[in-house]
């Protein structure tokens, strides 16, 4: 029986703003297992950001219960239980790669020799050995990526949340780095929360793909995968591939209206 | 070799200023150098350089010698002949007629053409590029204090209006105990003292309103108000409150740099974005760890922008708090009573002694921003 990390149960999220309420998430019912690569697919607006921010404890539901790694997601932040990457790498300018991934180390209060251990390990597993003493805008885009990636694992959570964390960078990069990053979660066997609005991304890295819908945002569909959990980008040529990605976009067209 | 390239801009600006060189040393031998009769040629403080200037213009003209030795041998035919010129001045002062003035002319184009080639010089190392970048503005200045030197004298300006570079010069190495004591005291005791209370305060103040809605309404209005107060009006008052001495002058410089630093801090402390604050939520960040991990260094730009404006400001503020009540010492105190004695040499012996302290003040909290915000687009490199 594999364990639950997240479990939502009719959560709702409203914002109210001078146009009256937003109603960002609306009955979320959503089970994510040790282990998985979920995906959070769907136009702007849906909700899939919101959706990954309230498990991170950034913004809080209105309504609904949400529990993560068994307890509230305040708890679990302070726990420090997950890894949070940005859609911008957000390195600290003033700190050398080396130091923005020991940022959340020194915060932790982690030992000297520990946090050593950390940033060499880490920096490895991104292909990032040997930039220790660069800063962050000596980097490229793609570069500054997997340093921010770096940063997530260095807390060694079991749970990484990742909010379009490739959306700004060429496709040719982000073919690469969704090849190490699903080696990286073979290696790990962590879990995966990816938010993303490009499908061949999302069926290529998921093992379950969660597609959502706005006005209200709520889940239009939730597709397991069948693909092999060790993959590569030739994946993408076969006929199930395909299937699941024509099932996402059936999914995509059918909860946006084109009316408003 | 490499000084070849200087002239490869659309105006040949080397040939121009040799052209204009030959045409100002043509037009002094045609004119009366001072009045009463006397001409280049009878005049051998003006024979030298004149024949230096002529020799250097044609040779510009002609492009002979368009390397390093001939631009080193070009600026020691400016010094040479400006020294030349200078005693000329002194030996007939307030004489100066065309001829003098074509001459000077001819001198400022040479010096211009000097700098302009000296500009031009690619060097590659480093160290050496660095002491010709530091003497181009070094040599600017001399050129301009050379020139203020030729006309106050060749005119005969008034010692009253404006003195000679010469005289103040004179004023400066003769009342060195004077000038120190109204250092010591305007600068080191009311300025320094009160810089690094008004800026320090003000840096406290700003953590403390950032941390507080209720600081930050009630703050930073009344900030506001104090700092749109008058100085002129508060000096006076800061004097019968604090006494004569330097805290009096300190007090009236904490006024002028606190609102520049809390302002500054203040919007330093919120220069943070939303995805840098979240990351440090993410981590379960403390208050202080963010303060100190993200938003101060984030706020180092913005601080050291009021920590320079705050430098130059301190200044101002103790030597114009010094007009209202002083013990007898101190710059703003030797400003205005050497003003009313007519001993405007002493006068400019103290702002020159103030431009300097301000200058090397500005510089070095310059140069630790440099080291400290080297991240920061603006300074990398």
């Amino acid at each position: 029986m594999t364990r639950t990390v997240v479990e939502a149960k009719k959560l709702s999220l409203t914002f109210q703003t001078n146009d009256g309420p937003v109603h960002a998430l609306s009955n979320i019912d959503l089970t994510i297992n040790q282990g998985d690569f979920v995906s959070f697919i769907g136009p702007s607006g849906c909700g899939k950001t919101t959706l990954l921010r309230v498990i991170a404890d950034l913004e809080q539901p209105t309504d609904g219960s949400i529990t993560v790694n068994d307890v509230s997601p305040h708890e679990a932040r302070l726990n420090r239980s997950y890894g949070y990457v940005f859609q911008a790498a957000a390195l600290y300018p003033w700190r050398t790669i080396a130091k923005n991934v020991a940022l959340p180390l020194e915060i932790m209060g982690l030992s000297r020799e520990e946090q050593e251990a950390r940033i060499s390990r880490n920096l490895e597993l991104v292909n990032l050995g040997g930039f220790e003493k660069k800063y962050p805008w000596q980097l490229s885009g793609g570069m500054q990526q997997r340093a921010s990636i770096a940063r997530a694992l260095a807390v060694e959570p079991d749970l990484l949340l990742m909010d379009e964390p490739f959306g700004a960078l060429d496709e040719i990069v982000r073919d690469h780095l969704n090849e190490q990053l699903l080696q990286l979660w073979a290696k790990t066997n962590k879990t995966v929360v990816f938010v993303t609005h490009s499908i061949p991304e999302a069926v290529f890295l998921s093992t379950k793909i969660v597609v959502l819908c706005p006005r209200p945002g709520r889940i239009y569909d939730v597709i397991e995968s069948n693909l092999p959990r060790d993959r590569s980008l030739d994946v993408r040529e076969t006929p199930e591939f395909l299937k699941i990605a024509h099932r996402v976009r059936e999914g995509l067209k059918a909860g946006h209206s084109y009316e408003d | 070799m490499s000084s070849m390239t200087a002239s490869r801009s659309r105006f040949d600006t080397a040939a121009i200023l040799a052209g204009l060189v030959i045409v100002c040393v043509g037009l002094s031998l045609a004119t009366m150098a001072f009045a009463g009769d006397r001409y280049v040629f009878n005049t051998p403080n003006l024979g030298i350089p004149f024949g230096f200037l002529a020799i250097l213009g044609v040779r510009y003209s002609l492009g002979f010698a368009h390397n390093r030795a001939g631009d080193i041998a070009l600026g020691v035919v400016c010094a040479v002949s400006g020294w030349f010129l200078i005693r000329a001045a002194h030996q007939f002062a307030g004489d100066a007629a065309f001829g003098f003035w074509a001459l000077v002319c001819a001198l400022w184009f040479s010096f211009w053409l000097f700098v302009d080639r000296l500009a031009a010089w690619r060097l590659s190392d480093p160290s050496a590029a660095r002491v010709v970048n530091l003497l181009i503005p070094l040599l600017f200045g001399a050129t301009l204090l050379l020139l203020w030197e030729l006309i106050v004298t060749g005119a005969g300006v008034p010692k009253v209006l404006l003195p000679a570079p010469s005289e103040i010069w004179v004023r400066l190495v003769g009342s060195v105990p004077t000038l120190w004591a109204d250092f010591q005291q305007t600068f080191v005791k009311a300025v320094l003292i009160g810089y690094a209370v008004g800026c320090g305060s003000a840096f406290i103040t700003a953590i403390l309103v950032d941390r507080s809605p209720f600081l930050r309404r009630g703050l930073l209005p009344i900030g506001n108000f104090v700092s749109a107060l008058p100085i002129i009006g508060v000096a006076p008052i800061m004097v019968m409150w604090f006494g004569f001495d330097w805290p009096s002058k300190a007090a009236v410089v904490i006024i002028m740099t606190f609102f520049p630093m809390l302002v500054n801090t203040v919007s330093g402390l919120a220069a943070s974005d939303a995805m840098q604050r979240d990351l440090m939520r993410t981590y379960a960040s403390s208050y202080w760890q963010t303060l100190f991990k993200l938003r101060l260094p984030m706020a180092m730009p913005f601080i050291f922008n009021a920590l320079k404006i705050n430098s130059t400001l301190a200044l101002i503020g103790a030597i114009v708090a010094e007009f209202f009540g002083t013990p007898i010492v101190g710059m703003g105190f030797r400003i205005s009573t050497e003003v009313g004695r007519m001993n405007v040499d002493m006068v400019w012996a103290e702002i020159a002694v103030a431009a300097l302290a301000g200058s090397l003040f500005y510089g070095l909290v310059a140069m630790i921003e440099r080291a400290v915000t080297f991240w920061h687009p603006s300074m990398r490199r």
